[in-house]
């Protein structure tokens, strides 16, 4: 099993948030993982991503330009990264942000209003938690207990009110994938 | 052991304080700076030093004072920051001072970009600063050998007393990836009573410097430093290959574009490829024997060597290989990463050349 996600976004949208919990998850369950964010000269507003890598064997590089699944949070970053996705690959789109649509046909592609999702749960916050929902109901990549007990350890302390919301959004994120 | 999840800058700093750091002296820069954020909450907290410097001259200068009390200190930086310290990195050499400098490589010259680059590979084995003298250097692929190789370094230079360098690039240096904290080969290190740390009965005064006005006294002081360097050739060199017992082809590479290589190696072999991975993992003392005996076997057609600079390691690998079989070069710099398909194209290329 080899999986190569690109999760994209504006700064502040939580991309690297939903590579990062792609991985945790992914350790979790025993995998090889990777995250390897974009750094440049970024600037607030403008976009980041991260390269992600799941795999049962040791993991070789950790970018690529042919990804199995595309997390886009935003219109540049599905622009951008739909031609690197492998025919038969997953597209997430982020529908409360992107109003445009996949222009490819050889992919499975998914309109997620994570953001709308979000704000009914209370939180916009847990946006990238919704997406990751998505990730694991469209990839069946791990387990939702591994997810729930990852989200558990999460959130901590004073911190802890926050996992009802967050599971809540796994869950919403799930039901999105038909 | 669990594994744990690090960022690699981080996690050079964790190593360095798990190999018994007692002072780290650092400028931040681009893609390193989390090494000395990390470094300024976690030293103090072991009752240790951490110290951001005024600049990269200063830093490799407090890292030459602090190892001549005999502490073991540590620096990291990036590219431009590491071509400031080279002046000091001579003194330690011929003062037999030791210490561990971490280079989170950038694409250059000059200031070029922050992203990723190997141009610093003459610079690194070839001494960098002035005079006859040579580092270890240690290149690790991934983050395991990263923190591993971070912590081994330090008894490597208190060992040969000497700088040694572990060179990543800022791909390492950002990336996260699951590591286990498990126990280093240690070595034998012998007392430091070369240090200057006061006399204390002693009945000479320690003096470290690196002013040898008299030639033929230099001329010894360097004749001794080469055996060292010789003892080191000869204990330090490290490689790892793969699938080269029947590669017609055999990529070269090291760091970051070494695990690009494996990625391409993987597919090509599934597609019946003969193709082997060649990576130097000391890039100074360099494998070259190795990789001299490995270019005399028959079944060896080419070499490729895959680079993030525009040719540098490929002069030693001329040197190992000695005209005994061709050898291309695949290199991008200045922050550009090589892609898994144009290394196999290259592959594939030199295929259809040898038949």
């Amino acid at each position: 099993m080899l999986k190569q996600v690109i999760c994209a976004g504006f700064g502040g949208q939580g991309a690297l948030s939903i590579g990062k919990s792609i991985i945790e998850a992914g350790m979790a369950e025993g995998l090889n993982v990777t995250w390897s964010p974009s750094y440049g000269p970024e600037m607030r507003g403008g976009t980041a991503n991260c390269h992600v890598v799941l795999s049962d064997e040791p993991i070789g590089s950790p970018v690529f330009t042919r990804a199995t699944g595309l997390i886009a949070m935003n219109y540049p970053s599905l622009v951008k990264f739909e031609p690197n996705v492998v025919p038969g690959g997953l597209i997430l789109v982020n529908s409360s942000v992107v109003t445009e649509k996949v222009k490819r046909d050889d992919v499975r592609a998914y309109y997620i209003p994570s953001t709308d999702i979000a704000t009914e749960i209370g939180n916009i916050k847990v946006a990238n938690m919704v997406m990751m929902g998505a990730y694991l109901a469209a990839t069946k990549a791990f387990k939702v207990e591994t997810v729930e007990e990852m989200i558990k350890g999460m959130f901590t302390g004073s911190k802890a009110k926050l996992i009802p919301a967050n599971i809540e959004a796994l869950h919403r994120g799930m039901e999105c994938i038909k | 052991m669990a594994k744990e999840l690090w960022k690699g800058n981080e996690a050079i700093g964790e190593a360095a304080v798990r190999a018994g750091c007692d002072g780290y002296f650092g400028y931040p820069i681009t893609p390193q700076s989390e090494v000395p954020e990390y470094m300024s909450w976690r030293m103090p907290q072991v009752g240790r030093v951490f110290l951001q410097s005024e600049s990269e001259v200063a830093t490799i200068n407090m890292l030459y004072g602090g190892g001549a009390a005999g502490k073991r200190v540590m620096t990291s930086s990036s590219s431009p920051g590491i071509a400031l310290m080279q002046e000091g990195f001579s003194y330690m050499a011929i003062s037999e001072v030791p210490c561990v400098v971490v280079n989170c490589m950038r694409g250059g010259p000059g200031l070029g970009t922050i992203q990723p680059g190997q141009s610093d590979y003459m610079q690194a084995t070839r001494g960098g600063g002035n005079g006859d003298y040579y580092n270890v250097v240690l290149a690790p692929c991934n983050m395991q050998e990263t923190v591993d190789f971070v912590q081994e370094a330090f008894d490597i230079a208190d060992q040969y007393r000497n700088p040694v360098m572990v060179v990543v690039d800022g791909l390492i240096g950002q990336m996260m990836e699951p590591i286990e904290w498990h126990d280093v080969p240690k070595r034998d290190i012998p007392p430091k009573t070369w240090a200057t740390t006061g006399k204390h009965g002693r009945d000479h005064t320690n003096v470290i410097q690196s002013l040898e006005i008299d030639p033929e006294s230099c001329n010894a002081t360097n004749g001794r430093l080469h055996q060292k360097f010789m003892e080191m050739k000869k204990n330090e060199v490290r490689f790892d290959a793969e699938n080269c017992d029947d590669a017609e082809v055999v990529v070269v590479a090291y760091g970051t574009p070494a695990r690009i290589v494996m990625s391409a190696m993987k597919e090509l072999r599934e597609e019946g490829v003969k193709v082997g991975l060649f990576r130097p993992i000391t890039i100074w003392p360099y494998p070259t024997e190795q990789l001299r005996k490995l270019a005399g076997e028959d079944h060896v057609k080419n070499f490729l060597v895959v680079e993030m600079s525009e040719g540098q390691m490929v002069e030693d690998v001329d040197f190992a290989v000695q005209g005994q079989k061709p050898i291309t070069f695949y290199g991008v710099s200045g922050g550009a990463i090589p892609t898994i398909e144009a290394i196999k194209e290259h592959v594939m290329a030199l295929l259809k050349e040898a038949k």
